[in-house]
């Protein structure tokens, strides 16, 4: 609250406390119900879904912030969890998962596979989701341990605490996909499939 | 025993307890026949379809059909060799065996050999439209032929749900015996052509 009254300070204004301060309870309110109940859309396509099952069981159980239910319907879903390599197949089906999705929604990108394409640097796999969704958290590992990915949702918990319905740049509206059917640029989703690593070496070809 | 399966035979490897049968293209048909046909042979499994190609461009590419008896109790591995500059095309044993349907697709899919007689010789893996080529061929580079974001576009401009035929629903066949709403709901579907 303090950040807001400073700010209405700057602009060389009386202080507006009673529109700073509402407006600030009403995200906190929203927020924390957002985050404190997020409903999960798992997106298991791969070992990590295995991980994203221990994570969902009684050792770890991730009902205890918040994620009790798991929606396997995209319908009443608010983190899609994409938890395993995509194929150019899959593509188009976790598109319009995340579309069915209503807002506000978010995605985590589980393990190396869903986040760059991990080891699978070839003709027929997704390089990182974030070329067909757009992804809040990004959670490394191949796969994840079940703590990484608990760390991942209180990441989430935390980007989801700073947004802001007054504002629309602290949070995501609907990005529709461009007449070209694309979420990015040609050049960015060229950039961000570059080849890195062992796959720079990696070649089969005549 | 393989001595006396019709058509010329290249070769007959044994090894490792295996044996190995090269059989000409044209008369792979008639082997094939002979083999699950003949008393005493009885191969009338198939275990799997697929074929090899080889690092060394030398040596031609290999259709291996692998087929068990269950009576007999014996496995024999057939070999079709074709040219890879060549014309890439074989017979169909869906006649033989119904189960190669799929298993002749992911050939043709993935290697883009030709499967004459087959009922419904389409991609299998990779979807309809994939138009970069024959992935598990040896020209074919690890990463696909088009660059990243065209690979992107394509699939997100995918129909995820126009992968089935009616010819694969088996909904063709059974045509005259659905109910009249169905074969609106059909003719108006875009799940393929309904015959007249």
């Amino acid at each position: 609250m303090k950040r807001v009254i400073e700010s209405k300070e700057v602009a060389g204004q009386s202080p507006n406390y009673l529109l700073a301060k509402f407006q600030d309870l009403v995200d906190w309110a929203v927020n924390s119900s957002r985050a404190n109940s997020l409903w999960p859309m798992p997106f298991g396509t791969a070992c990590c879904a295995i991980e994203f099952m221990a994570t969902a069981a009684s050792r770890y159980d991730f009902a205890r912030f918040g994620m009790e239910r798991q929606a396997f319907s995209p319908r009443q879903a608010d983190v899609l969890i994409c938890a395993g390599r995509l194929p150019f197949k899959l593509a188009p089906v976790i598109r319009r998962i995340f579309d069915q999705m209503p807002q506000p929604k978010w995605v985590i990108s589980m393990g190396a596979c869903a986040s760059t394409g991990g080891i699978f640097d070839n003709y027929a796999m997704v390089q990182g989701i974030d070329t067909i969704v757009p992804v809040d958290v990004y959670v490394p590992g191949c796969p994840p341990r079940p703590e990484g990915l608990l760390y991942g949702v209180l990441l989430l918990h935390k980007k989801i605490k700073g947004e802001s319905l007054f504002d629309a740049e602290r949070r995501r509206d609907e990005q529709p996909l461009d007449e070209r059917g694309l979420r990015l640029s040609p050049a960015e989703i060229d950039e961000v499939s570059e080849p890195f690593g062992n796959s720079v070496h990696q070649f089969r070809s005549s | 025993m393989t001595l006396q399966i019709p058509g010329r035979l290249r070769e007959t490897v044994a090894r490792d307890g295996e044996t190995i049968v090269y059989v000409e293209r044209a008369r792979l048909l008639e082997a094939m026949t002979w083999l699950k046909e003949t008393p005493g042979q009885e191969y009338d499994y198939l275990v799997d379809v697929t074929a090899v190609e080889f690092r060394d461009r030398e040596r031609p590419l290999e259709v291996v059909y692998f087929v068990r008896s269950l009576s007999c109790r014996a496995d024999l591995r057939v070999k079709v060799e074709l040219d890879a500059a060549g014309d890439l095309t074989v017979d169909s044993v869906w006649g033989l065996w119904h189960g190669a349907d799929w298993l002749e697709r992911e050939v043709f899919d993935m290697f883009g050999i030709t499967f004459r007689g087959h009922p419904d010789l389409r991609r299998i893996l990779m979807w309809e439209t994939y138009a970069e080529g024959f992935p598990l061929r040896k020209d074919f580079p690890l990463r696909g032929r088009f660059s990243r974001a065209e690979q992107v576009r394509q699939a997100l401009n995918a129909n995820p749900e126009a992968h089935y035929s009616l010819d694969e629903l088996s909904i063709a066949d059974a045509w005259g015996d659905l109910p009249d709403d169905m074969r609106e709901r059909l003719k108006r579907g875009e799940r393929g052509v309904v015959p007249e």
